[in-house]
């Protein structure tokens, strides 16, 4: 092991280089291109850009009512699934760190990842089957339908893995000496999980999060799919871009989930979930 | 450890259920591909072959499935290339800005799917004036699967020393034969690992495809999702579906035969 830090030499220019034009040059710039495109306007009679400098589409998605309702909507749903995610989690991923002898392990691991394999679209299609008006949800009299329910459901479903496997890398991190030594002292079990569990894997639980947030947030296919009438901020960039040719307005509306994952990040770094990406 | 019976039993209850939840919803569709019922009407009222015959006349999927399948392979190729290239630098080197680096290579999954298909569909329309089709789904595919083989191959070079290529440069090998010889065959594994999420990846994403495959070019998720609502193709659609399903224990059957050569080759 080396045991001081090497200055950084031409070998590591030129291995950088080729990713950092990539990442760096085209994708950040097609991010700034677009950040740019925000604070343009379309002629309403010709569709063409115009490109005169103004904060109107940031006005319009501060002061319409509607597009702060489906700001929060999608923020809120973000926060649900989350949570939702978060206690299916915890119980299955410390039944597979600290319950289950190593064989179950290595197959329940398989089981939980099978489905992350699965296809994102077939895994939304599958639920529009559960929930649809013929399907079995509505047979047994439990079926909320598309809409917003249906919609925290299946997105909730479709990040889980997302959830577990950081979850489940945190709790095998955790000694089994801590356990012991809190119920040694007389901690009963629910004391054990709020303060020595919990603590420990709060950061892949934040690692977790920052998967099924900036996934919920970005999502228009499956709210297309399931959720029936309802409107996310995914859907308004959507159909701001295809079906209204605005892409001024679509590219202001898109920094929003842009700086809501930003400030999350950063706020996230000091707890250490990076690592645990 | 002194977890009580009672409380085992409760997290194995909770463990089943959960897998109950998981793995229902793929257990219908594989169902519903043999359900007579076009509507998928449950319960069944029969079971049908009539969906799987059709589906294996569609050249719609067919084709669709091409395109995938060749997006996902060079786009893994050029991630493959430019990963291992942004780990191994940052990796040998620590300097100013390496943080940064890594939140860039991050920055494409860490972001919505929407933001990127529309910062890349408009870069490729407006400033490069590119004609959206094949070449730019490679090419924003490649830019989101660069992590999956960074983060692998990083994770690698962390556990490995640099000794060994440290040993092989002393005597006398060029920085080329070093990583051929010595650098490469300890990496393989983590680069198989890596290419296989990254091909998931590509093969599986419609967010970012939607805004950069332009009118005439269909990956297979695309196929799905345009054929979804149409009532007469569903029954096709939902044998495409099973067919996915099944067909998702492939990539976990290689990487539990990657770990078992990892651990062999670790021995």
């Amino acid at each position: 092991m080396s045991t001081r830090p090497r200055p950084p030499g031409p070998r590591t220019g030129l291995l950088l280089l080729p990713p950092l034009l990539w990442l760096g040059v085209a994708y950040l710039g097609a991010l700034g291109a677009l950040f740019l495109a925000a604070f343009w306007t379309t002629n309403e009679f010709t569709g063409d850009l115009v490109r005169v400098f103004t904060l109107d589409n940031f006005r319009e998605l501060l002061q319409a009512s509607v597009y702060r309702t489906i700001t929060l909507r999608t923020l809120g749903v973000a926060v649900l699934v989350t949570l939702v995610d978060a206690v299916l989690a915890l119980p299955i991923a410390f039944f597979m760190a600290k319950v289950a002898s190593p064989r179950l392990r290595r197959l329940l691991v398989i089981a939980v990842l099978m489905p992350l394999w699965a296809s994102y679209l077939v895994k939304a299609y599958a639920w529009r089957g559960m929930l649809s008006t013929s399907g079995p949800l509505s047979w047994l009299g439990i079926s909320p339908g598309y809409g917003l329910t249906g919609l925290v459901i299946t997105l909730a479903y479709l990040w889980l893995p997302y959830m577990i496997l950081p979850v489940f890398a945190g709790m095998e991190k955790l000694p089994d000496s801590l356990l012991e030594a809190s119920s040694d002292l007389g901690a009963p079990a629910r004391a054990t999980f709020r303060r020595v569990v919990l603590p420990s894997v709060f950061p892949a639980l934040v690692a977790g999060s920052i998967f099924t947030f900036s996934l919920t947030m970005g999502d228009y296919i499956a709210v297309k799919i399931v959720g029936g009438p309802t409107q996310m901020l995914g859907n308004v960039v959507a159909d701001n871009y295809g079906v209204a040719n605005n892409l001024p307005f679509a590219a202001a509306y898109a920094v929003v989930p842009v700086v809501v994952m930003l400030g999350y990040l950063g706020i996230v770094r000091r707890t250490g979930a990076l690592e645990n990406l | 450890m002194t977890i009580s019976g009672r409380l085992k039993a409760g997290l194995a209850a909770c463990t089943v259920l959960v897998l109950v939840i998981v793995y229902v919803p793929l257990a219908l569709v594989v169902l519903n591909s043999f359900n007579v019922s076009k509507s998928f009407a449950w319960p069944p009222s029969g079971l049908t072959l009539r969906w799987w015959n059709a589906a294996g006349h569609s050249t719609g999927a067919r084709h669709a499935l091409l395109v995938s399948v060749e997006v996902g392979l060079l786009a893994t190729a050029i991630a493959l290339v430019l990963g291992t290239m942004a780990a191994m630098a940052l990796q040998r080197a620590h300097f100013f800005g390496r943080n940064a680096v890594s939140l860039l290579i991050i920055l494409p999954i860490a972001l919505p799917g929407i933001v990127t298909g529309l910062a890349l569909n408009n870069a490729f329309t407006t400033i490069f004036g590119l004609s959206l089709g094949f070449f730019t789904i490679v090419v924003a595919h490649a830019t989101f699967c660069i992590v999956t083989v960074f983060n692998n191959v990083q994770a690698r070079l962390r556990r490995m020393s640099s000794s060994l290529e440290e040993a092989s440069a002393d005597l006398g090998a060029r920085p080329s034969t070093t990583f051929w010889l010595v650098t490469y065959p300890l990496l393989r594994s983590a680069l198989l690992a890596g290419g296989l999420l990254s091909f998931a990846l590509s093969f599986d994403e419609i967010i970012v495809t939607t805004f950069t495959a332009g009118g005439h070019e269909q990956t297979l998720p695309i196929w799905i999702f345009q054929n979804l609502f149409r009532p007469n193709q569903t029954p096709v659609v939902n044998v495409v579906a099973a067919t996915l399903i099944v067909l998702s224990a492939v990539p976990i059957w290689i990487a539990q035969r990657l770990s078992e050569t990892d651990v062999v080759g670790a021995g």
